[in-house]
């Protein structure tokens, strides 16, 4: 299934997109493997991999210490794509990845492109390339068909997220916190007045990220976003599981508490 | 003109950073634009260099090291007899009062050797601006009388525990607190790195030295040396000196530190091993593996213990405006102990490897050709590490080639 067409479908069906975060590799590949199962069956619409780096400079500790445990198994990307490769025949769920440029760039533009096409990957958010620098890389997205999902943060002028919504395909992302990734209790004032303005200037779904944790923010944001992503919350659940089936009975039943909570209320 | 209008040089440069950034660094630019026409901006910061770093540095002619060495005549450019004892604080300063004409009122900044840290906390409390200073921890155990100084000095000193404790690390954190408080906070970086327009930036603060340099060196030998030798970590004042040259017939060597040695892989020298990527907001040469996960580096020299090296620096290298090579940790420390005794003048371990590469090419030139090293800091700092070394039996190694 296409991105796309899972937000129109959540549409039809009442509901917001749920997009869960999980570092690839982390606490290993097998295990990363059995959580996307866990998160496609209970009501994961997209995945959201990420490719760990050794210097992420846009995530918070959480995600930090994911990377790190990733990279101590030797995870590397050409092992991620493999991963998707494996599962894709098996769940329909969208899987983007989420990494810094510099990784991506080592293993080649146009060969990723190319790999991540073959393997069923639909898309790429790079937090460290924004619009200005995506040029050749926004081209080979185009032409293997890959959704090219790209930021808009809150100091973001209102002209500047208009360029930045008219080039990300699949869905915008919205950062909902000036700030690095990780759960938080409370999110910004002003951030549905954002979401209203974002809504204004453009027609593509927009999912908001950065800082959402639990079930009530979810619910909260409903009326105001297409989408919604969760990562550190579910990071850190993975990180206090002592074994993988636990960390997949943790993740699954969490998932479905927040799909729960992506219904919207009439 | 390089930059670009994109921030480029060639290919090196640009802006990878969090959108969230973006728009500062737009301001940033305008505000860097304008300040740079300003005359009375470009006044007030003469008037700090002359009266408060003590600038111009001298340029000395360093007899006793020339006749030692038996070949080219050498002269320092002495950036350590500066205020706070490194070429940094021209930097800092320009910065800082930068950040001031921005209404920017909180200043965090990166510190490998502690050096940068200190200008910056020295300019802020010039200025009284607030400063928050991100250093590895690693780093604040080797340079401990430099956390204490920028706490005397006001500032906050942030340990970072993440990563390998180290420069890029504490990088990574000052780059996280300035994407969280973006509008209220100006990031000072401390070398020619980062995103555009940094790299211009910082090398536009810098490059007093070289325009110094080019005028002392005229007017003490007639002429322009035939060569500059400057260590390069960041690239900071190896860019300051090199930077008023890039036109004349001078070569320009940059030295990297080549650690316990480049085969071993344990080393900092970018430019010389390392291969190109992205890294701190710019498209540069990295030490990295070939999955593109950067990789531990190492130097004596705390200052130059980083993975990466400025845009520009890189574009000098590809275009041979510049040529870079790499001494070890045991040639810089035998520079550093003959430098103390020939010439009176200890020297920065950082600074100590421009010397130790002077001491191999000096001896191979003839006696009327000139060569200027960026004596970029002076050594009170490495007394520690130095300290450590020579109780582990280390001490004086050069005292067989007298």
């Amino acid at each position: 299934m296409t991105i796309k067409k899972v937000f129109k479908k959540a549409q039809r069906q009442g509901r917001r997109v749920l997009i869960p975060f999980i570092t690839a590799g982390d606490p290993d590949i097998e295990t990363t493997k059995r959580l996307i199962f866990a998160i496609a069956q209970n009501g994961g619409d997209i995945l959201e991999l990420g490719v760990p780096f050794s210097d992420p400079l846009a995530d918070g500790p959480t995600i930090q210490a994911a990377s790190q445990r990733a990279l101590k198994n030797g995870i590397t990307l050409k092992d991620i794509i493999e991963l998707v490769k494996e599962v894709r025949s098996q769940i329909e769920m969208p899987i983007v990845l989420m990494g810094y440029y510099n990784p991506f760039y080592q293993y080649g533009l146009k060969r990723l492109v190319q790999d991540a096409a073959q393997a069923g990957i639909n898309g790429f958010i790079i937090p460290d390339m924004p619009v200005e620098e995506s040029g050749q890389w926004f081209k080979y997205c185009r032409e293997y068909k890959l959704d090219n999902i790209f930021l808009i943060a809150p100091t973001t002028p209102i002209d500047r997220a208009k360029k930045i919504a008219s080039k990300s395909s699949g869905f915008i992302y919205y950062v909902s916190v000036t700030g690095v990734t990780g759960a938080r209790k409370e999110l910004p004032q002003d951030l549905i007045e954002n979401l209203r303005q974002l809504k204004q200037i453009t027609p593509k779904p927009i999912a908001v990220g950065f800082g959402i944790s639990s079930p009530e923010q979810v619910q909260n944001l409903v009326p105001y976003t297409d989408g919604i992503v969760v990562g550190s919350a579910i990071v850190r659940i993975i990180e206090k599981s002592k074994t993988a089936d636990e960390a997949c009975a943790q993740v699954g039943k969490f998932i479905s508490q927040l799909a729960q909570a992506t219904k919207i209320k009439n | 003109m390089l930059p670009d209008k994109r921030g480029r040089f060639g290919i090196y440069g640009g802006k990878y950073v969090p959108e969230t950034l973006m728009p500062l660094l737009a301001e940033l630019e305008q505000a860097y634009k304008e300040a740079k026409r300003d005359r009375a901006f470009q006044k007030e910061f003469r008037y700090y260099l002359k009266h408060y770093v003590g600038r111009p540095s001298p340029l000395y002619f360093a007899k006793r090291l020339t006749e030692h060495l038996g070949g080219a005549k050498i002269y320092f450019k002495r950036e350590d007899l500066n205020h706070t004892g490194a070429h940094k604080i021209n930097n800092t300063i320009g910065q800082a009062l930068l950040a001031k004409r921005m209404g920017k009122k909180r200043i965090i900044a990166e510190t490998g050797a502690g050096q940068h840290g200190v200008a910056t906390a020295t300019a802020c409390a010039l200025l009284g601006l607030e400063c928050v200073v991100y250093m590895g921890e690693e780093d604040t155990k080797r340079q401990e009388m430099n956390v204490f100084r920028m706490k005397l000095l006001g500032a906050e000193v942030i340990p970072v525990k993440q990563g390998s404790r180290t420069l890029k690390d504490a990088i990574n954190e000052a780059i996280r607190d300035w994407v969280t408080n973006v509008r209220t906070t100006y990031y000072l970086i401390g070398s020619v790195v980062g995103p555009h327009p940094y790299p211009t930036m910082v090398r536009d603060f810098q490059s007093v030295i070289g325009k110094e340099a080019r005028r002392q060196i005229k007017q003490a030998e007639g002429r322009l040396p035939d060569y500059i030798i400057a260590c390069v970590g960041g690239g900071s004042n190896a860019m300051g000196i090199f930077y008023p040259f890039k036109r004349d017939d001078v070569k320009l060597i940059g030295v990297e530190a080549a650690g316990l040695g480049l085969d071993k892989g344990s080393h900092s020298a970018t430019l010389c091993a390392g291969s190109i990527g992205i890294l701190h907001g710019a498209m540069s040469y990295l030490l990295q593996t070939p999955d593109g996960q950067i990789q531990p580096t190492h130097s004596i020299a705390p200052g130059l213990d980083y993975p990466g090296v400025g845009p520009e620096h890189s574009y000098y290298k590809d275009e041979k405006f510049a040529f870079y090579t790499a001494v070890t940790d045991k040639e810089a420390l035998e520079a550093f102990h003959l430098l103390s005794e020939i010439e009176g003048i200890i020297p920065a371990l950082e600074s100590a490897h421009a010397v130790a590469y002077a001491t191999k090419l000096a001896p191979k030139l003839e006696k009327d050709q000139i060569i200027i090293i960026n004596l970029s800091g002076r050594g009170d700092k490495d007394l520690g590490i130095v300290f450590e070394r020579v109780k582990k039996g280390e001490k004086n190694d050069h005292k067989k080639s007298i």
